[in-house]
């Protein structure tokens, strides 16, 4: 990004017509305002581009999955983690920025939970990362509260009528984990192998573990 | 506010369309501005409800038009000016005012990490009781505030079942026009679908949200 600040002074009128070209509008317009910002000392490029790393490459659904892992493996932590899940997710490392207030829902074979944020896109970033586009979606906030089925349907989930199908809409700062179900044919298998089979959508409810 | 953003619930946004290995990011824009609005948000002249809001006040056909980081920038933009943290002119002409001293910022890179992790709990101590407890039936007001408010629309009116008490956390309304934090209990509320969307509803479906008490009646 320090490129862009160059640009910015002038220098090396060719690469910089070259560089804006390949560029949106958008895109230079956030980078515009960052030069602004560091050179009003306002934002530590540095501590930016710490931001990114964390979420590129830090914090992601590999975390939560570890922790469903966990509970498939180990009956007094999901007994825990059911009980105070902040407490116990930050027993495994994972805490804060907007995962300050934690609650796991378990699916069972008659209870199958859903995760939304209808007024923004409220997701548990310590476990799961950044949200995927669909989450953020006006498709999905308006139609897993009204449509939920329907809306599992499309992911590949049918469910029959009898299961109770459990909407979980964030609207304050508590922040939702699913528990899926334990797949049959997975007994034996270490909580490492078994994070492997955790999929980040499983963990929003709108996917099961499938079976290894 | 019964603004665009309050969308659980509305027809006509088409089918949920999932992306294939998808990409944290799919510009290196869009992780600058996560980062530049968490630095920016460093100076703690505004908060998560304000941040909210000034997403929620976007002209309706921009909220829908742009994407979630787009509106993040034209959030962030929004916050900066009205903190007085960067000048019209600045923004405009994207140079420093020299008139303004350099500032120091408040998040290092060495800050960021612990930063994260502690984050920022919104539960908050009281000595008041709650008004509500676990498995009575309450209504939701059916009120329609003008300002930030974390009570969707399709609830209003409603018949819900406390089903869990949270203890006192800032409270988003006031918290978004920089009148207080004013905590009160928090509490999730179970809906039945049918008491939401009709007989069409499946019976045996619940929607689940975390409701103030200024949200709530006795029923």
């Amino acid at each position: 990004m320090s490129k862009g600040h160059d640009s910015d002074h002038g220098h090396d009128h060719g690469q910089d017509h070259e560089e804006h070209s390949a560029l949106s509008e958008t895109a230079l317009r956030v980078r515009a305002l960052e030069s602004l910002l560091v050179e009003k000392g306002l934002v530590d490029p540095a501590a930016l581009d710490a931001i990114v790393d964390a979420y590129q490459s830090k914090i992601g659904p590999r975390n939560g999955a570890r922790i469903v892992a966990r509970a498939w493996s180990d009956p007094a932590y999901k007994a825990q983690l059911l009980k105070d899940a902040t407490s116990a997710i930050a027993g495994m490392g994972y805490s804060g920025a907007q995962g300050e207030h934690m609650v796991v829902v378990e699916n069972t074979p008659s209870v199958h939970n859903l995760v939304v944020c209808t007024l923004c896109s409220c997701y548990p970033w310590p476990v799961l990362g950044l949200p995927p586009v669909w989450y953020k979606s006006s498709a999905y906030r308006s139609r897993a509260v009204i449509d939920p089925r329907g809306v599992l349907r499309e992911f590949g989930l049918a469910l029959p009528d009898e299961v109770a199908v459990r909407v979980w809409d964030s609207t304050a700062e508590i922040r939702y984990l699913v528990l899926p179900e334990r797949p049959a044919g997975t007994e034996g298998m270490t909580a490492e192998a078994l994070a492997d089979l955790v999929t980040r959508d499983s963990m929003i409810g709108t996917a099961k573990v499938a079976a290894p | 506010m019964n603004g665009i953003h309050d969308m659980g619930g509305m027809h006509g946004f088409g089918p949920v369309e999932p992306e294939a290995n998808e990409p944290v990011f799919h510009a290196p824009w869009e992780a600058r501005v996560l980062a530049l609005r968490r630095a920016a948000g460093a100076w703690r002249r505004w908060n998560i409800d304000a941040g909210r809001h000034s997403i929620e006040t976007l002209p309706p056909a921009d909220y829908l038009r742009l994407t979630y980081y787009e509106k993040w920038f034209e959030s962030v933009i929004k916050l900066l000016l009205g903190a007085g943290l960067v000048t019209p002119q600045e923004l405009a002409s994207g140079r420093r005012d020299p008139a303004v001293p350099v500032a120091t910022p408040p998040l290092t890179a060495d800050k960021v990490m612990p930063a994260i992790l502690a984050g920022s709990p919104t539960v908050r101590a009281t000595s008041a009781k709650p008004r509500f407890t676990v498995g009575q039936a309450v209504r939701a007001r059916g009120i329609n505030p003008g300002g930030h408010t974390r009570l969707p629309r399709y609830v209003r009116g409603r018949l819900g079942t406390i089903e869990c008490d949270h203890g006192a956390h800032v409270f988003p309304d006031s918290n978004a026009r920089f009148e207080g934090e004013k905590p009160q209990f928090l509490y999730t509320v179970r809906f039945a679908a049918r008491e939401l969307w009709g007989e069409t509803a499946n019976p045996v479906d619940t929607v689940h949200l975390d409701l103030w008490e200024d949200y709530l009646d006795a029923a």
